[in-house]
């Protein structure tokens, strides 16, 4: 599945998840449950700012030596017998992992959560050599059987489905026989992939940080199928992004104990695995052969620029949970694997303006992701900076919104223009305005009025108003 | 050690260091002190009791069953948790301590099977289908009702994962404050250029997953049922 998801329209994709009745109720009591146990974390642990500082501190300094931890990270993991590759795209990445596939004859392949080889299409890739992919993260699994449905969350990819829905893809597709019940929809998945576990020739995990002193990588779950993946089969491969990365263990710490309460306001969740190098000499399971992947994919051209600081994201979805535009249009409306305010700054970067144009003005720019980001990414401040260099600099709005800007520059930078437009604006609408308010609105006002009344502009103008108050109660 | 290959890794971080403003190669980089340390203001000056009991109510949290016993005691109690639990089938780590706390002739009369690093198919095939696992902590991290398992030859990695219910037994003298005192501890032993597990596992109860509709399903890949029994004078 490439990065790119949904239909190719942003208003189109935005429409369906407004009418979308069961994915906007699953999405408001998820985030409502998640804002909640989030908060808790944060208040239980205390000192929760000072915690954020650390993690901003400890992000900014790796993000800015990246290329010196990269470095020490490879030395290390071939210390210990395992292999790194550098891929500069997704293309490369996904050959070298056709190629390991391939040597090892695999057939089937077992892989646990990570959005990097989302991002990359790798599933695709090692399906065009035949291999089989199973998807075991339990949301994945869903989404996977159910025709590829894409996930809408970074954290619970399959938040916008309801258990009745999964109950009908399980009956469907894998002659299901119980209830909806939860218990009894996980205990069937557990069946069925325990057998995918113990045949799969290769299993594959994303990252969630890499410990550069020790050659480490740690994975944060809570159903253990990282762990199976990391136990079962003879061959391991690891893609990581190439910014999921901490100087050492002491780091390590900082990050695993925001990511945890920040994404499901856990102190830890089930399993933290933290694994170094393959299996040792003597040691009976673990992977024999270990092979680590560095993704950049775009990653790299953001370094320097003021967007640097949207690689510091340690992927906990706190932006998204509190994010009123998610709430609403939900994760497929954003049209990329990256949804909400992460997605919304991350995307464009990713890919670029003529794919993710709309997404930096799906925000209100309330600033709740920026306060809840658990390493104090400037999350709002940087979709105004997107918007900026949208207009300015890619002139990427469309013609008939340049031409009246440039109008609207005109008026306001002229006394008598302004004046008299100001005037103008009550007569104007007049035609429009039912009871001095508007319901449907000409030209530019029709996207406002589709949603919302807009009032007709009053006939006494603001300036004329404070003279005469001024005036009224006499001058100081 | 063959050492493992490298590949692409000089444009790949030639690109990075110009894109970060033209870094030259090689120039040392000093980890800094961080202005703040709020890890160690957690639990700061509890006592191993109270860590205990902080362990113990951490364990409500995160749907684990509790239990304290002396070193004495350990024998019967580990039998009752498993007759609780309807065992018939148990696999355990290589570890000492097994024979040290004497429970490991127990084991053995309940026909236990104790993991055998040179048999890989066979230890996984009866892991997987054993009810029960059973591990020593080598780490216990109070705040957060963390055991965490420095896996080895002996302490194989399938006995804490495959089978329906895992044990762990906790030596009181394991339990630190939080993360940090083990992460502290791993850290150290990379600056003293020693080599660390191949896996170290961070456990904290049962598995589960909040996927469906965000309910909370208790045991899903992992174990569906976790046990942890505390020696109180151990």
């Amino acid at each position: 599945m490439p990065m790119q998801i949904g239909e190719k329209d942003f208003k189109q994709r935005v429409t369906s998840g407004i009418a979308d009745d069961f994915m906007r109720g699953a999405v408001r009591s998820a985030q409502t449950r998640l804002q909640g146990k989030r908060k808790d974390a944060a208040d239980e642990l205390g000192d929760w700012e000072e915690w954020r500082t650390l993690g901003s501190e400890i992000r900014r300094h790796t993000i800015e030596h990246l290329d010196y931890y990269l470095h020490q990270l490879s030395e290390k993991v071939a210390e210990l017998g395992g292999h790194v590759f550098f891929a500069e795209t997704g293309e490369e990445a996904n050959q070298y992992i056709q190629q390991i596939a391939k040597r090892k004859h695999a057939k089937k392949i077992a892989k646990s959560k990570s959005m990097v080889t989302e991002e990359i299409s790798m599933n695709q890739a090692l399906e065009e050599i035949d291999c089989e992919v199973v998807e075991t993260d339990l949301g994945e699994y869903i989404l996977q059987i159910d025709d590829h449905d894409p996930p809408s969350h970074i954290v619970a990819p399959a938040l916008h489905k309801n258990k009745e829905q999964i109950r009908d893809v399980f009956k469907e597709k894998l002659a299901y026989l119980k209830s909806e019940k939860p218990e009894e929809l996980a205990l069937f998945a557990r069946e069925k992939l325990r057998e995918e576990f113990l045949a799969a020739d290769i299993g594959i995990t994303g990252c969630n940080f890499a410990v550069a002193e020790s050659g480490s990588f740690a994975l944060v779950t809570n159903e253990g199928n990282a762990r199976m993946v990391s136990t079962l089969p003879k061959t391991q491969i690891t893609v990581m992004g190439m910014e999921r990365i901490v100087p050492g263990w002491e780091e390590l710490d900082i990050v695993v104990s925001l990511l945890t309460r920040a994404a499901v306001g856990q102190k830890l969740t089930s399993y933290i695995t933290a694994l170094t190098g393959p299996k040792k000499d003597g040691e009976a399971d673990g992977p024999e052969e270990f092979h680590l992947v560095i993704v950049d994919n775009g990653r790299s051209k953001i370094l320097g620029t003021e967007f640097q600081e949207a690689l510091h994201c340690i992927r906990c979805a706190a932006c998204i949970n509190v994010c009123p535009v998610y709430r609403h249009v939900g994760g497929h409306a954003y049209g990329s694997i990256y949804p909400g305010p992460i997605g919304a700054v991350l995307s464009p970067l990713l890919s670029d303006y003529d794919e993710y144009k709309e997404l930096p003005y799906a925000s209100s720019l309330c600033g709740a992701c920026t306060e809840v980001c658990p390493v104090k990414i400037p999350l709002h401040e940087q979709l105004i900076m997107h918007r900026r260099q949208i207009v300015e600099d890619e002139k990427k709005t469309t013609l008939s919104e340049r031409v009246a800007m440039r109008g609207f520059e005109q008026i306001v930078n002229s006394g008598n223009l302004y004046r008299t437009a100001t005037k103008m604006a009550p007569l104007l609408t007049t035609p429009f305005a039912k009871n001095k308010v508007i319901t449907k609105g000409p030209g530019p006002l029709k996207h406002w009025t589709h949603a919302r009344d807009f009032p007709q502009p009053v006939t006494e103008r603001f300036r004329d108003w404070f003279e005469k108050r001024g005036e009224q109660n006499g001058k100081r | 050690m063959v050492k493992g290959n490298i590949i692409n890794r000089d444009t790949f971080l030639s690109n990075i260091r110009e894109n970060l403003g033209n870094i030259p190669m090689n120039k040392p980089v000093e980890k800094p002190e961080w202005s703040v340390t709020p890890q160690e203001n957690v639990l700061t000056n509890y006592d191993q009791a109270q860590l205990v009991s902080v362990l113990q109510n951490q364990c409500k949290e995160i749907h684990t069953d509790f239990y304290s016993t002396s070193l004495e005691e350990l024998n019967q109690t580990v039998i009752n948790v498993l007759t609780n639990l309807q065992a018939t089938s148990i696999v355990y780590t290589a570890d000492e301590r097994f024979t040290q706390t004497n429970t490991e002739q127990s084991l053995q009369d309940l026909d236990a099977f104790k993991w055998d690093n040179t048999n890989r198919e066979k230890s996984v095939e009866i892991a997987e289908k054993a009810d029960v696992g059973i591990t020593f902590s080598d780490i216990t991290l109070a705040e957060s009702g963390t055991v965490v398992l420095l896996n080895d030859k002996g302490k194989g990695r399938s006995v804490s994962l495959l089978p329906a219910n895992y044990i762990a037994i906790i030596p009181e003298s394991t339990i630190v404050r939080r993360m940090t005192q083990a992460t502290n501890y791993i850290h150290h032993q990379v600056k003293q250029g020693e080599s660390i597990a191949s896996c170290i596992n961070f456990i904290t109860g049962p598995s589960n997953s909040a996927d469906i509709e965000m309910n909370l399903v208790v045991g899903v890949h992992g174990p569906i049922r976790a046990t942890y029994i505390v020696i109180d004078d151990w």
